[in-house]
């Protein structure tokens, strides 16, 4: 399977008044043609941050970013018109990410305008067919946002993000705002248009059940740092590091006779303002050790299954 | 036979035209009753303000003497003043000034406080804290108190009391704008803009200052009634607009010693400050409603 997207040690600080905080901090991870990345992680571990920099809307402190064999991690203005025509975002709130003073055909118009390669009447046409794709009936046209339930607006979203024909979409949250019901709906949506237009998606949640059901490979983040990656159906059978065991003992289960193990994390979160090197989760781990403290390398502990954890082969054997 | 009709409604619904956004408002504003009054109200006095020499009877500086403080007559519809002077032609001439001094300071004021709060809202930072504490400074000082010593130093004259009125005004103007920047700012929208390759031009013009439009026009509205009344009372205290022009503000002055015996020189001008005033607060409440998409009628 060829790699669409390869990101190399990606680094991003943002500089506070208390110091650098490590947003993502050395990041390697290939996403692959064709394919849905699942990023999990809780909140505040740098997951959004991540997906921002790889659609150039935060720059990267350092690292590489590689698409379809180009060095795009640093890129002109020239050259960021056409990246965009390649990579797309889908953004968490349709509550926010839509104009409240555009109409709907606007919102999905404006970046075909933009590219320069629709005149009017072409880039109506086409807006007609993006909003026959993603489902909204066309009598909506001129509708406003505020019009429009939360479903709908992530519609408008989706197919705005469809509009120059990328082949690759990083969804950021993109049903995490919106009804358990819908959430289905939008969710087969993009599977649908997956199918349809061969995309790659990249998709950032907390939702383990979501990510479940979307993603082919999953990667795990813990304040910034890649912990674990492997096959979606791999994570779900098989976690090595302390950490990912701990996250999916969190999903609740419907069978009242099963009993759950859960693992309950003590201790306070390391905060990612000028960390120590070595594992972020050392001060929550059962396991930690001396060897927690020193910088963390990925180990390939099966094929293609990553993870970040010195003592992940003790733990499980 | 369905399918054609069906064909035939969809093609209709793709001509239909984007309703535009400022005939929108204003059919929301006609709505509202009190807005439609507070309109007619506000466009009959501009419209006196522009014809005033066509409308007004006299010359509003003509003396006669013989003719001081007549009730109103057929001749003279409002009576006259102290010197003879046709009221209702220095009330349809003061219209002029009042209005000239309203809406001239409060475009001085918006003009500067929008450029400088989106500056402070945009760049934030220690540029942001330096804006807003020069005006925390300027908005501690008593708004008429401000008003005189820079009336006094600029000296008399209507484009000095614009000045004057207008630099008072930037403060609120600006801590307006940059509350609402910062509102949009964290909006995900101008994030899309920008994955859409909108230029920072167009993010600016097209995304950003039509949804920080509102509250600016708003505040601004309302706020030509009360510049008026200030300009007033700084004619009033004998600082504004010097005699014989016919400002409202400036008629009240003159009418203070003759209150009791003949009260008409003071109510006519009066009455027109109330009026203005009152049709720009009910414009102004119209317009809040009006401008906000979200409410629906």
């Amino acid at each position: 399977m060829p790699k669409l997207v390869e990101i190399k040690n990606l680094k991003k600080y943002f500089k506070t008044s208390r110091g650098m905080v490590h947003a993502v901090d050395g990041v390697t991870l290939d996403i692959k043609q064709g394919k849905t990345m699942g990023i999990v992680g809780e909140s505040g571990c740098g997951k959004s941050t991540l997906g921002r920099i790889l659609v150039h809307l935060e720059e990267s402190t350092g690292g590489q970013i590689i698409f379809n064999n180009e060095d795009v991690t640093q890129l002109k203005k020239n050259d960021m018109k056409k990246f965009r025509e390649h990579a797309q975002i889908i953004f968490q709130d349709p509550y926010s990410s839509l104009d409240p003073r555009y109409t709907v055909e606007d919102s999905i118009k404006e970046s075909l305008m933009m590219s320069g390669k629709y005149n009017r009447a072409k880039a109506l046409e086409k807006t007609q067919e993006l909003m026959d794709l993603v489902g909204i009936a066309p009598r909506l046209r001129l509708a406003y946002p505020h019009e429009l339930d939360g479903g709908r607006r992530q519609r408008v979203g989706i197919a705005r993000a469809l509009a120059l024909d990328p082949e690759f979409i990083v969804c950021d949250e993109p049903v995490s705002a919106l009804d358990v019901s819908i959430q289905a709906q939008i969710l087969n949506l993009l599977k649908k248009l997956q199918q349809e237009q061969n995309l790659t998606y990249m998709f950032i949640t907390h939702d383990l059940s979501v990510v479940k059901h979307i993603s082919d490979d999953i990667c795990v983040m813990y304040l910034g740092q890649l912990v674990e990656t492997c096959s979606s159906k791999e994570l779900f059978h098989r976690q090595y590091h302390p950490y990912t065991k701990a996250l999916l003992s969190a999903i609740p289960s419907v069978n009242i006779r099963h009993k759950m193990n859960r693992i309950v994390l003590k201790g306070e979160i390391t905060s990612p303002i000028n960390p120590k090197p070595g594992c972020r989760f050392a001060a929550r781990c059962n396991y930690a050790c001396e060897k927690c403290h020193e910088p963390q390398k990925l180990m390939e502990v099966s094929p293609d299954h990553f993870v970040s954890c010195c003592r992940a082969k003790e733990i499980n054997n | 036979m369905t399918d054609t009709m069906n064909i035939k409604k969809i093609e209709e619904t793709m001509k239909a035209k984007k309703k535009s956004q400022v005939l929108e408002v204003m059919k929301r504003l006609s709505y509202n009753k009190g807005a439609v009054v507070g309109g007619i109200l506000f466009l009959l006095v501009l419209l006196a303000a522009v014809f005033a020499p066509l409308l007004a009877p006299f010359d509003y500086a003509e003396i006669n003497i013989q003719d001081r403080c007549m009730s109103p007559c057929l001749a003279h519809l409002f009576g006259t003043d102290q010197m003879g002077r046709d009221i209702l032609s220095r009330a349809l001439y003061g219209a002029r000034y009042s209005m000239i001094i309203g809406i001239g300071s409060v475009v001085f004021s918006a003009v500067f406080g929008i450029i400088i709060g989106a500056i402070a809202g945009y760049y934030g930072g220690w540029l942001d804290n330096f804006i807003m504490r020069l005006c925390d400074i300027i908005q501690s000082i008593p708004g008429l108190i401000l008003n005189i010593a820079l009336a006094c130093a600029l000296g008399p004259g209507i484009f000095n009391i614009i000045l004057a009125l207008g630099i008072e005004g930037i403060a609120g103007t600006a801590r307006l704008m940059r509350s609402s920047i910062l509102n949009v700012r964290k909006m995900e929208y101008l994030d899309a803009a920008r994955t859409s390759n909108c230029g920072n031009y167009r993010i600016i013009l097209k995304h950003v200052f039509p949804n920080t439009f509102a509250p600016i026009l708003v505040q601004s509205t309302m706020g030509v009634g009360s510049r008026i009344m200030l300009a007033a009372s700084m004619s009033y205290v004998g600082i504004g607009v010097q005699p014989p022009t016919p400002e409202w503000g400036a008629m009240l002055a003159d009418s203070r010693d003759f209150l009791m015996e003949y009260p008409y020189m003071c109510l006519i001008p009066g009455i027109c400050i109330m009026v203005v005033v009152l049709a720009l607060n009910l414009l102004g409440d119209g317009l809040r409603d009006a401008l906000d998409p979200k409410l629906k009628k």
